[in-house]
């Protein structure tokens, strides 16, 4: 009888569970459903209605091309191509740099690192703000404004203390065993972070990798800083254009450039969503 | 050799931050001092000035400022809680549990791109769904955009529907408490409403302790809604400081005005920083 009862009370706390998860779960993705529905809406039916899906027969799929189209110069791709010219570069050297970094810091016992490890925690709490008037100034006295390298050159050099934190995080999870098993062995020290700890430490690698992606398509502040001829426009930029020239009428190409704009962050989120959440939490929750 | 290995892989890091965090510091402070004059492209040494002009003489700032607040205290704790929210219905074995934690994290991944900003002008546009909804409630369609009072709101919700990161932190947090403890609990009789005040808070406020800085760093940051969406007004009340910033560093080239403006608001963001974590040893509880 007892028993039963438990497992009455257990179905229904889970029933009142999955309806508030997928109710919040509508909330919050409604409005990249009515973005895309309103994709394939004629003009006239997007607003004045909460609908996401077009009218019964009132399809169209005439916003693409010309959403496409994002300026009179230039398509999608070729502000997309501009992005990856700084994203690809910066994406490869935050990896790399970070996780040499975190592993100096968190595998060898040497004079200053308590130093070095309280640096990355002070830059860890700075904003970004702090360093862009200067940097700036800086990459105009040596002439890089205008070119895509002033938005990779630093990620060379292990300073967002973000990830060189998370990496630290996750390594410290990993038995130094390893390392000193793979020592006796004749490991040299970067031979021994290659073979033996980049594997193990492949969900933080592809989180960082894939939170600098995500975080890269979403910049729009240090491309307007940065870039300033309209051959050198990113993505980001070019998707703002939709907004100024057609708020007045062309409403289904807004979505339509707006969704295909999406595309790249979301396609590479759920086919790395597997190790992201795992990254995530074995090195953020430990905090 | 093992010996001077971590110099040599410190190498980079090393003149990285030299370069690009230490000397910008440092230059900052200096070039705060200059007043620019970006048509002659020549400085002038003003000491002390830039500040004065900014406290005493530039009341837009002061503006920037309160509407940098309003945002961050109600931006905050709406994305605290919604996250903690969201973490303690997640916490619960169930099936196909990380499907919604998956796609629950979707707006935060989203949500800093010029296409959602896009999208939610027009989400929040006069006759777009928002006004809808309300409609059905009887609620006049209210000005998203384009009255005072709710356009820093729309920014607000924008900001708490990207709650992702902070819910996962939350969450991973509430996976380790020992089920034992609420056994225990359980048997002694404390409700579930006790259990959440007396166990679980207790228990995760170092996590909450380190999401409510980095929330409240990122509300203090925030540019591309004010920039995008609401075009800093209507009448500043969206003119945050960030794109105060941005505005006299990059577009009037004033850069010794933009720096004080920004050394002001990093002294704000680290004077509260600086509280919370003083505040720390009187709410957050650390178990060893």
């Amino acid at each position: 009888m007892n028993h039963r009862r438990y497992l009455t009370r257990t179905n229904i706390n889970a029933t009142i569970r999955y309806v508030i998860l997928i109710a919040v779960g509508f909330i919050l993705a409604y409005p990249l459903f009515w973005m895309i529905g309103s994709s394939f809406k004629h003009n006239i039916d997007i607003f004045g209605n909460m609908a996401i899906l077009p009218p019964a027969g009132r399809w169209t799929f005439e916003h693409f091309p010309a959403a496409w189209q994002l300026t009179p110069r230039n398509n999608m791709l070729f502000y997309f191509l501009n992005t990856m010219r700084f994203l690809i570069p910066r994406v490869i050297g935050t990896v790399i740099s970070c996780t040499v970094t975190a592993y100096a810091i968190a595998r060898f016992s040497f004079p200053g690192k308590k130093i070095v490890f309280g640096i990355v925690l002070v830059t860890l709490l700075m904003p970004e703000l702090a360093f862009r008037i200067p940097i700036f100034m800086l990459y105009r006295d040596i002439g890089l404004i205008d070119t895509f390298a002033a938005l990779y050159i630093q990620d060379f050099f292990g300073v967002n203390s973000f990830f060189v934190f998370m990496i630290i995080q996750f390594m410290r999870t990993i038995p130094r065993e390893l390392d000193e098993a793979a020592h006796i062995d004749g490991c040299d020290p970067l031979r021994t972070l290659i073979s033996i700890l980049v594997p193990i430490l492949r969900p933080i690698i592809i989180t960082v990798g894939l939170l600098t992606f995500m975080w890269g398509m979403n910049d729009f502040q240090g491309p307007l800083i940065f870039l300033r001829s309209p051959d050198n426009r990113v993505l980001a930029q070019a998707l703002r254009g939709l907004l100024s020239e057609y708020e007045v009428t062309h409403f289904g190409q807004i979505f339509a450039g707006a969704f295909m704009g999406l595309i790249p962050t979301l396609a590479i989120f759920f086919a790395c969503s597997r190790y992201f959440v795992e990254g995530v939490a074995r090195s953020g929750g430990k905090e | 050799m093992t010996k001077y290995a971590p110099f040599f892989l410190l190498i980079p890091w090393f003149i990285g931050i030299t370069v690009f965090r230490v000397y910008p510091m440092i230059s900052s402070f200096y070039y705060s001092l200059f007043d620019f004059q970006p048509v002659l492209r020549t400085r002038e040494f003003v000491g002390f000035d830039n500040y004065a002009r900014l406290l005493f003489r530039f009341p837009h700032f002061w503006d920037s400022v309160r509407a940098t607040l309003r945002y961050v205290l109600w931006g905050t704790p709406m994305v605290l809680i919604a996250a903690f929210f969201i973490a303690f219905v997640l916490n619960f074995k169930l099936k196909g549990i990380n499907l919604f934690r998956t796609a629950y994290y979707v707006p935060s991944i989203l949500g800093g791109n010029v296409a959602v900003a896009i999208l939610w002008s027009q989400l929040f546009s006069g006759n777009g769904p928002v006004n809808q909804v309300l409609g059905i409630f009887g609620v006049e369609p209210i000005s998203w955009i384009r009255d005072t009072t709710f356009a820093p709101f729309t920014l607000i919700f924008l900001s708490a529907w990207q709650f992702g990161s902070v819910m996962l932190i939350f969450l991973a947090a509430l996976q380790n408490v020992s089920p034992s403890l609420y056994e225990a609990a359980s048997i002694d009789g404390a409700s579930k409403w006790r259990q959440l005040f007396k166990i679980t808070l207790p228990i995760i406020t170092p996590v909450l302790l380190f999401n409510t800085v980095n929330v409240l760093i990122r509300h203090f940051q925030e540019f591309n809604a004010p920039y995008l969406i609401t075009n800093r007004g209507p009448l500043r009340a969206t003119d945050f400081l960030n794109v105060l910033i941005y505005d006299y560093a990059f577009r009037r080239l004033e850069f010794g005005f933009a720096l004080a403006m920004t050394w002001f608001l990093l002294a704000a963001i680290g004077l509260l920083t600086v509280i919370l974590f003083f505040s720390s040893k009187y709410w957050v509880h650390y178990s060893d």
